[in-house]
């Protein structure tokens, strides 16, 4: 994930509308657009849903706003505030449950100083509990934009956030 | 975008077998040619396996490790990322594939490692030795490599029965030529060349398929649902949301050997004569996801999708759809929902999905898995399909073994197996510290868990039921004895309440009074009548809930009280210490809410 830098209102909305026209621009075959379709390229691309892609996205879809809002706010991904520079998620499912995950969380809340989900105060880090990453054979999985990390230890964990911790501070972009 | 295909042609005439035929040789063609390419040239063909589960356990590492070695002996060394074979507890793993020698794998490779491991396929082989991370070999011409026993011998192969993961590992799912060179599409090409749609259908009905997904409906019978309609458009839908927490057998498929479910969804569309297919995954799921629609293309530019397949009078189209996060956007009719971009509620039913299902069409939905067995029963024929499992529930079953169990992994075993073989002979007992396995807890979290007493009950739909479980997606995850059931009971319920979709009051707030319930026993709060409390509004939940996701939210507390009543009845009289991992009772779980409310969309 990019560092999301402050852009002006109409900045936003030229890369809101690029993101909207790529799911069809250059494709072969027809692709099905929908509300949520339309959402999910915008977070693609921006990592966040601001208030002009609502807006966006209701004209693009030929929608309205409240009901781009209904969709937006259902689906638990979809988050109106920009992420940190990376997003660490902890798995939080009944496989890394079992295997010892509420020590890792622990952990990696107190390596964030922080006391649950959320993003640190100086915008590096976002933590997220995930339902499943889906690699329960190496339970407990913890995963850095979305790269998965298996058979942690609250030790390891603690590790791995200051070891992402340092690379940003040493200016690491993804 | 709803593209039309003229439907009456199709069904009313089979092509003279020889243009199908001619089209399907040529393809054949290339894909022996590929596959001779990679296993019978001068270098070695080196396989990473990277499912999701290879991925955390390091596999990108090794695979980095391995692209400086891209030349070797008189030229290119293939370097393939693969899905995953299965055992996970072996990975990351690597696999070579030796010119003339056959097949040896690698297991717990690291980085590190590589360089000593490339050195004896590089070298002369008999001066360089084998690296002791060397496990298994699969043929051995000319004796090589005599001493390590064959990979189907090992214990965790040996109870296996593998249809739907033949292909694991063994090809680069991102090649489709691997997967026709591997007997692929040669279902479809027989359908085709000489089956007509009803033919189809009527194997699928004898083969006695029953779906995947949770539900264990016939899926012949599904299918008979949609087939008369005439309509001019018609869908069938693959459900790939799968957000059961320790199930990955869907997207084990699709990481893999995503073809296998492509072909099975295009002999779906046939047999019932529809137009439209579509691949549901949630985002996120960047493999299967990537799989997929690299799939697709793949049998687009064959000519094995889109107007006339393989030069036949049969058309159909087909794509990728991704919903955001909801597992409720799993149940059917909310699937539909979510493809049509609005919020993943269930609908009311009727009209049902083959009269009036996604964009008011007829549809059809049928799991990964259910889809991934049609290319080989109409490939083998319903007979041989039947040979494998039991009288109600024919063929095998996807197991994901997960939690304090010694092999963790991805198994595929013949219906009737009964749990304890799948535990001791393939999951090798319980995990390294664990001193017994206490509890299972299956069919993801709206399924149960079952205490030792009915680790003897065989895999098999009706079975499963009978001890309160349900086979569901596969998954089993492991407790011992150090595992809290009321806390485990409690992450489940958690996980159902924080998914409540919220359009029906009993799921969305019985789950939240349930969840405090067992919340306060946790804490050693609990107050007189809490269990009957609990029954109460599960029973509730269960008569006022459109989906199973209200229905069944009750049955992981009803199995767990009937196995282990003890040690809800200790929490109740506070003989226990309060649970989790600070002893506080505390539990963490997300804080993000679903507002509730059916809203507009």
């Amino acid at each position: 994930m990019a560092p999301t830098e402050s852009k002006s209102s109409a900045e936003l909305r030229t890369q809101i509308r690029g993101a909207l026209n790529g799911q069809t621009a250059g494709k072969e075959r027809p692709a099905t657009v929908t509300v949520l379709s339309s959402l999910l390229a915008v977070q693609d691309d921006l990592h966040y849903i601001p208030v002009e892609a609502v807006e966006e996205v209701a004209q693009y879809c030929d929608s309205t706003i409240n009901d781009v809002w209904s969709v937006a706010s259902f689906y638990t991904n979809f988050r109106f505030s920009p992420p940190g520079q990376v997003t660490i998620d902890v798995c939080w499912g009944p496989t890394c449950h079992v295997m010892g995950a509420q020590d890792v969380l622990r952990a990696v809340h107190d390596a964030m100083d922080v006391e649950g989900e959320g993003t640190t105060e100086d915008g590096k880090l976002t933590l997220r509990y995930s339902t499943c990453l889906g690699a329960c054979g190496q339970a407990p999985v913890i995963a850095r934009d979305h790269v998965l990390r298996g058979n942690v230890t609250p030790e390891s964990a603690r590790e791995f956030v200051t070891t992402v911790s340092k690379e940003l501070d040493n200016g690491y972009h993804h | 975008m709803v593209t039309t295909i003229d439907r009456s042609v199709v069904g009313q005439q089979v092509k003279s077998e020889s243009e199908v035929d001619l089209a399907f040789v040529r393809v054949r063609n290339r894909a022996n040619t590929r596959w001779r390419e990679l296993t019978a040239g001068d270098t070695p063909w080196f396989k990473v396996g990277f499912g999701a589960s290879g991925q955390a356990a390091g596999a990108q590492s090794v695979y980095d490790a391995l692209v400086p070695f891209g030349q070797m002996g008189n030229g290119n060394v293939t370097l393939s990322k693969v899905g995953p074979r299965g055992p996970m507890y072996l990975e990351p793993t690597l696999e070579v594939t030796v010119p003339g020698g056959g097949t040896v794998i690698h297991g717990n490779v690291d980085a590190k490692m590589v360089g000593e491991i490339v050195a004896h396929y590089a070298d002369d082989r008999d001066s360089t030795p084998l690296h002791p991370s060397a496990f298994a070999r699969i043929g051995n011409k000319d004796g090589y490599n005599d001493g390590l026993p064959r990979w189907r011998d090992l214990p965790v192969n040996l109870p296996q029965t593998k249809v739907l993961t033949r292909n694991f590992g063994v090809i680069d799912p991102h090649d489709i030529l691997q997967y026709i060179a591997n007997g692929g599409y040669s279902a479809l090409h027989k359908a085709l060349a000489s089956m007509k749609p009803d033919e189809v259908l009527d194997e699928v009905k004898a083969s006695g398929l029953r779906g995947r997904g949770g539900a264990a409906f016939p899926t012949g019978l599904k299918w008979s649902f949609l087939a008369p309609s005439d309509a001019p458009v018609k869908y069938v839908l693959c459900n790939c949301e799968e957000g059961d927490p320790g199930a990955f057998n869907d997207k084990g498929i699709l990481e893999s050997d995503p073809h296998l479910l492509l072909e099975g969804l295009i002999l779906n569309g046939y047999a019932t004569r529809s137009t439209h297919g579509v691949v549901f995954i949630r985002q996120g799921h960047d493999l299967p996801i990537d799989a997929t629609r690299d799939a697709i293309d793949q049998a687009y530019e064959l000519g094995l999708l889109g107007t006339n397949i393989l030069d036949s009078d049969f058309s159909f189209e087909a794509e990728v759809s991704l919903t955001g996060d909801s597992y409720v956007a799993g149940e059917e009719t909310a699937m539909m929902e979510a493809i049509e971009g609005k919020r993943s509620t269930p609908r009311f039913k009727p009209p049902f999905p083959a009269a009036a299902g996604l964009w008011q069409k007829p549809t059809n939905i049928n799991n990964v898995k259910t889809l991934s067995y049609v290319p080989s029963i109409v490939r083998d024929g319903a007979e041989e399909f039947k040979k494998t499992g039991t009288d109600s529930s024919s063929g095998t079953a996807l197991v994901c073994l997960t939690g304090k169990i010694a092999r963790p992994g991805l198994y595929e075993v013949a219906m009737g197996v009964t749990i304890r073989e799948v535990l001791d002979d393939i999951g090798g007992g319980p995990a390294e510290g664990s001193e017994r396995i206490k509890v299972l807890q299956t069919g993801g979290p709206l399924g149960g868990v079952m205490g030792e007493d009915a680790f003897d009950t065989e895999i098999d739909f009706d079975a499963m039921a009978k001890v309160g479980c349900i086979l569901g997606s596969g998954g089993i995850i492991v407790g011992d004895e150090k595992t809290d059931i009321v806390d485990l009971i409690r992450n489940l319920v958690a996980f159902n309440q924080f998914e409540s979709c919220g359009k029906c009051f009993p799921c969305r707030l019985g789950n939240t009074h349930m969840l405090d319930v067992l919340d306060r026993m946790c804490k050693n709060e609990s107050r007189p009548g809490d269990l009957e409390l609990m029954e109460k509004v599960g029973t509730n939940m269960k008569i006022g809930s459109l989906c199973g996701h209200g229905q069944l939210g009750y049955n992981p507390i009803s199995s767990a009280v009937a196995y282990f009543g003890d040690e809800f009845r200790q929490r109740l009289n506070g003989e226990l210490q309060p649970s989790g991992s600070l002893g506080d009772g505390i539990m963490l779980m997300p804080s993000r809410t679903r507002p509730v409310g059916q809203g507009g969309a």
